[in-house]
C-alpha cells in the first residue's frame, strides 16, 4: 500500500482544484476544510467550497454570511497564503447564472416562472450540477484575476458518490432533451409525427402528466425551457465543460471513506468510475480509524494478563485498562481487514489513514490536527 | 415477553443520516416482527440493493421475495422497489397504460419521472409501500402483518412522506388526488411510525433533532429513536473522571502492569493505557452529553450495540431480539 502524500499535492503548484468525495457521514467537509487550511498555512491561496457543513465547523469557518460569495477566514496564520471559504447557496447559484446570461427583462421572467423555482430549490441533481457551475465560475475567476490558485471542493451528501459525476449530465441531458422538445410542441405532435411513434400513449400520457403536474406547470416549464434555450446554448455544453475540467490534470480527487463496509464498498465503486472516465485519483482519505498505542501488547495477552490479575484481585482499574486495549486492538484489526479489502482491489491507489477523534472537530485548531494527521504527522 | 411499544403500527419507516446502519436496523426490526410466526415485508427505495447485500442473496429484482425466517416460524419478505417499475405499474393501475412503457422509455418520459423529478419518484415510492399496507388478498386476509420501509435519509425524510400533500394541491380531483389523499391518510395515521436511526455522535443527533421537528411540523407520525452501534463504557464512572483529568493512579496502573508481567517496558505500557483511557473518557463525555439530547427529544429510545465482528445474518438475528427485549417489537 502507497502513502498518500498531501503535502505533496498541495504543495505542488500544478495541483489547482482538489475534490473530496465520498458517500454520507465519512467527514468529506472536515477533510476539504482541514486541506483548505493546510494548503494556506503552507502559502496556497486557496479557496473551499464547502455544502452542508456542520454548524459549529461553520462558524468556525466564518461561514455565517451566506451571500454565496468566498470570504476570507479570520484566524490562518501565514504569510504568503490565504484561505477564503464559502458554503454552496445552490439557487442562488442558479438565480446568478441566469442573471448573467440575459437581460433583466428576461432574467426575470425566468426567475419568476413557478417551474423554475421548484428545479432551483429541489430538484434531485440541482446541488450536484450547481456545485459543478460553482467551482467552474471560481475556477473562471482565479485564472482571470489570480484570486486563488488551489480550489478545494467539498461535494453534495448524496446517497451515492456517483451521484456527483452523474446528476449534472443527467440534469442537462433532460432540459436539452427530446422529451422535453416533445412536450412543448403540443401542436406538432397532435396526431402527426409523434402519433406516429407511439399511438394515442401519448396522448394519454400527457393527460396523465398534466394530472400530475398540473397543466399549469407544463405550460412553466414551456415557458422556461424556452427563454434558457436561446441565452445559454445548451445546458448540457456546460455541463460537459466542467467535467472537462474535472479531467484535467490540475484536478486531483480524494475519494474519502471510514473503516466500514458500506463506504469502502462505495469508495471502490468511484475509484472505478474515475479510472473509467479518466479522472486523476489523488487517492483514498480513510478518516475515522482506531487508534491503538502500544500494538505490540496484544488482545489475547492483554485478556490473559486482565484475568490473571483479577483472580489475584489487584487493580481492578488496570483490569479494566487491559480490556480497553483488547478492544480497541480487535477493532483496529477489523478495521485493517476491511481496508485491506479496498487496498487489494486498488493496489495502485495511495492511501492516508486519519486517526478517529473523540470530539467532532469544531475549530481551526481542530482542523490543524485533521490536516497534521492526514500529512503523517503525529500531533 | 415484553409487549410492544407500537402494536397498532403496520408500516414502520426506518430512517437517519448516512453512516447510521438504517438499512440495518430496518432488517432488524423486520426480524423482530417476524419473529413468533407473522410474516413482515421489507422495502428499500434507494435503488442500492441494501437488503440483498445485507442478506447475503443475489440482487433482488422488484419482485416480493422471502428473503429470512424469523425466531418461532415467520417470515421477512424483500422487495427492492425500482422506480420505473413503479411508475409502469402506476400508469397501468391508474390508465391501462403498461403498453405505453418502451415508447416512454425511449423518448425519456421515464427517465423525467423517476430520476430527474423526485417528486414525481417518491409518490410511486411511497405509494407502493400504502400499497402493501392496505393489500388484502381474495378472503380480505392481510399478506403481511407489518411493512418495514428502509427509507431515505432523515435529510429527506419529510419530504419524501410529504409529496402527496403537494400533489393534492396540484390535482384536484380524479384518480391522482384520491391516490394521494389515500396515501397521505394512511402516512399521518396511528398506522404508520417514523424511527429515527442515529449514532451518539454530533452530526447525526442534530439532524435526528431537526427530523423529528420537520416530522411533527408535518403532522407525521414520529416513531422511536435508535440508537446504533454503542459502545458501552470500559471505566465506572469515577475512573472515567480520573482518566479525563490525567490523574488516573500510575503507580498503582504500573505495579499491576509489572505483576502481570506483560511489556517489555513497563513506562510504556502505562503510558500507552493511560492514553487510551483518556481518549475512551473523552468519547464516553461526548457520548454522554448526545445521549441527553436524544432523550430530551421524548420518545421512546433503543439502543444496540456496536458489533465488532461485522454485520452478517447471525447478528441481524441477535439485533432483532434485543429490539424485540426492548419493546420496539
Amino acid at each position: 500500500m502507497s502513502t498518500l502524500a498531501i503535502d505533496r499535492l498541495i504543495d505542488d503548484p500544478a495541483t489547482r482544484i482538489i475534490v473530496c468525495c465520498g458517500s454520507g457521514g465519512v467527514g468529506k467537509t472536515t477533510t476539504a476544510a482541514a486541506i483548505g487550511l493546510r494548503a494556506a498555512e503552507r502559502g496556497r491561496r486557496v479557496c473551499v467550497l464547502t455544502i452542508d457543513p456542520a454548524r459549529r465547523l461553520a462558524q468556525a469557518m466564518g461561514l455565517t454570511e451566506l451571500d454565496n460569495t468566498p470570504r476570507p477566514v479570520v484566524g490562518v496564520t501565514s504569510e504568503t497564503g490565504s484561505l477564503d471559504a464559502m458554503m454552496l447557496d445552490m439557487k442562488r447559484t442558479f438565480d446568478e447564472v441566469v442573471e448573467s446570461h440575459s437581460d433583466p427583462e428576461r432574467a426575470k421572467a425566468i426567475l419568476d416562472n413557478p417551474f423554475y423555482q421548484a428545479l432551483s430549490s429541489s430538484f434531485a441533481g440541482t446541488q450536484e450540477y450547481m456545485a459543478m457551475e460553482k467551482l467552474g465560475q471560481l475556477r473562471a475567476q482565479s485564472d482571470r484575476d489570480g484570486t486563488w490558485d488551489l480550489i478545494v471542493v467539498d461535494t453534495p451528501p448524496s446517497r451515492s458518490a456517483l451521484d456527483f459525476l452523474d446528476a449534472p449530465e443527467r440534469l442537462g441531458t433532460f432540459l436539452d432533451g427530446r422529451f422535453i422538445r416533445i412536450l412543448l410542441a403540443p401542436a406538432r405532435g397532435a396526431g402527426r409525427g409523434i402519433g406516429r411513434i407511439i399511438g394515442a400513449g401519448f396522448g394519454l400520457f400527457a393527460g396523465v402528466l398534466n394530472k400530475i403536474l398540473g397543466a399549469q406547470l407544463l405550460s412553466d416549464l414551456a415557458a422556461f425551457v424556452g427563454a434558457v434555450d436561446t441565452m445559454f446554448g445548451g445546458f448540457r455544453e456546460r455541463a460537459e465543460a466542467t467535467y472537462a475540467l474535472l479531467q484535467d490534470r490540475g484536478t486531483a480527487f480524494l475519494v474519502v471513506a471510514a473503516p466500514e463496509r458500506d463506504a469502502l464498498r462505495e469508495a471502490s465503486y468511484f475509484v472505478e468510475r474515475l479510472e473509467q472516465d479518466g479522472m486523476p485519483l489523488g487517492g483514498l482519505v480513510l478518516n475515522r480509524v482506531q487508534e491503538v498505542r502500544a500494538p505490540e501488547l496484544s488482545a489475547e495477552q492483554c485478556l490473559a494478563a486482565a484475568e490473571r490479575l483479577e483472580s489475584s484481585g489487584e487493580s481492578p482499574l488496570t483490569v479494566s485498562l487491559l480490556r480497553l486495549h483488547a478492544e480497541r486492538l480487535r477493532n483496529a484489526e477489523r478495521q485493517r481487514r476491511l481496508a485491506q479489502r479496498f487496498t487489494s482491489a486498488h493496489p495502485g491507489v495511495p492511501v492516508v489513514e486519519v486517526i478517529a477523534l473523540a470530539e467532532d472537530v469544531h475549530d481551526l485548531e481542530g482542523l490543524r490536527e485533521i490536516g497534521d494527521l492526514l500529512a503523517g504527522q503525529a500531533s | 415477553m415484553p409487549t410492544s411499544d407500537w402494536p397498532d403500527v403496520m408500516l414502520h419507516v426506518v430512517s437517519g443520516k448516512g453512516g447510521t446502519g438504517k438499512t440495518t436496523v430496518a432488517a432488524a426490526l423486520a426480524l423482530a416482527l417476524a419473529s413468533g410466526g407473522k410474516r413482515v415485508m421489507l422495502m428499500e427505495v434507494e435503488g442500492r440493493q441494501g437488503l440483498a447485500q445485507l442478506f447475503d442473496v443475489p440482487p433482488l429484482p422488484y419482485e416480493e421475495r422471502k428473503l429470512a425466517v424469523a425466531p418461532g416460524g415467520g417470515e421477512v419478505w424483500g422487495l427492492a422497489v425500482d422506480p420505473e417499475e413503479a411508475l409502469l405499474e402506476y400508469l397501468e393501475l391508474f390508465y391501462n397504460l403498461r403498453r405505453a412503457g418502451g415508447a416512454l422509455r425511449r423518448m425519456g418520459a421515464v427517465d423525467f419521472v423517476t430520476t430527474i423529478s423526485p417528486g414525481l419518484r417518491d409518490v410511486l415510492l411511497t405509494g407502493k409501500a400504502v400499497e402493501l399496507v392496505r393489500r388484502k388478498d381474495k378472503l380480505h386476509a392481510r399478506p403481511y402483518d407489518a411493512i418495514v420501509l428502509d427509507a431515505p435519509p432523515t435529510g429527506r425524510i419529510t419530504r419524501f412522506l410529504n409529496v402527496n400533500t403537494e400533489i393534492a394541491g396540484v390535482a384536484k380531483v380524479g384518480p391522482i388526488r384520491s391516490q394521494a389523499d389515500g396515501v397521505m391518510a394512511v402516512l399521518r395515521s396511528p398506522r404508520t411510525a417514523v424511527h429515527l436511526t442515529t449514532l451518539l455522535e454530533e452530526m447525526p443527533v442534530q439532524e435526528t433533532a431537526d427530523g423529528v421537528a420537520e416530522l411533527e411540523e408535518a403532522a407525521l407520525p414520529v416513531g422511536g429513536i435508535v440508537v446504533n452501534m454503542t459502545r458501552p463504557p470500559q471505566l465506572d464512572a469515577a475512573d472515567l473522571a480520573l482518566a479525563r483529568a490525567g490523574d488516573l493512579p500510575r503507580d498503582q496502573i504500573e505495579r499491576a502492569v509489572v505483576a502481570a508481567g506483560i511489556g517489555r517496558d513497563p513506562q510504556t505500557v502505562v503510558d500507552a493505557l493511560v492514553g487510551e483511557a483518556a481518549d475512551h473518557a473523552a468519547r464516553v463525555a461526548v457520548e454522554d452529553t448526545e445521549r441527553q439530547r436524544i432523550e430530551s427529544l421524548g420518545r421512546p429510545v433503543y439502543e444496540l450495540p456496536f458489533l465488532s465482528s461485522g454485520i452478517d445474518l447471525a447478528a441481524l438475528y441477535d439485533l432483532s431480539r434485543m429490539l424485540k427485549d426492548e419493546g420496539m417489537a
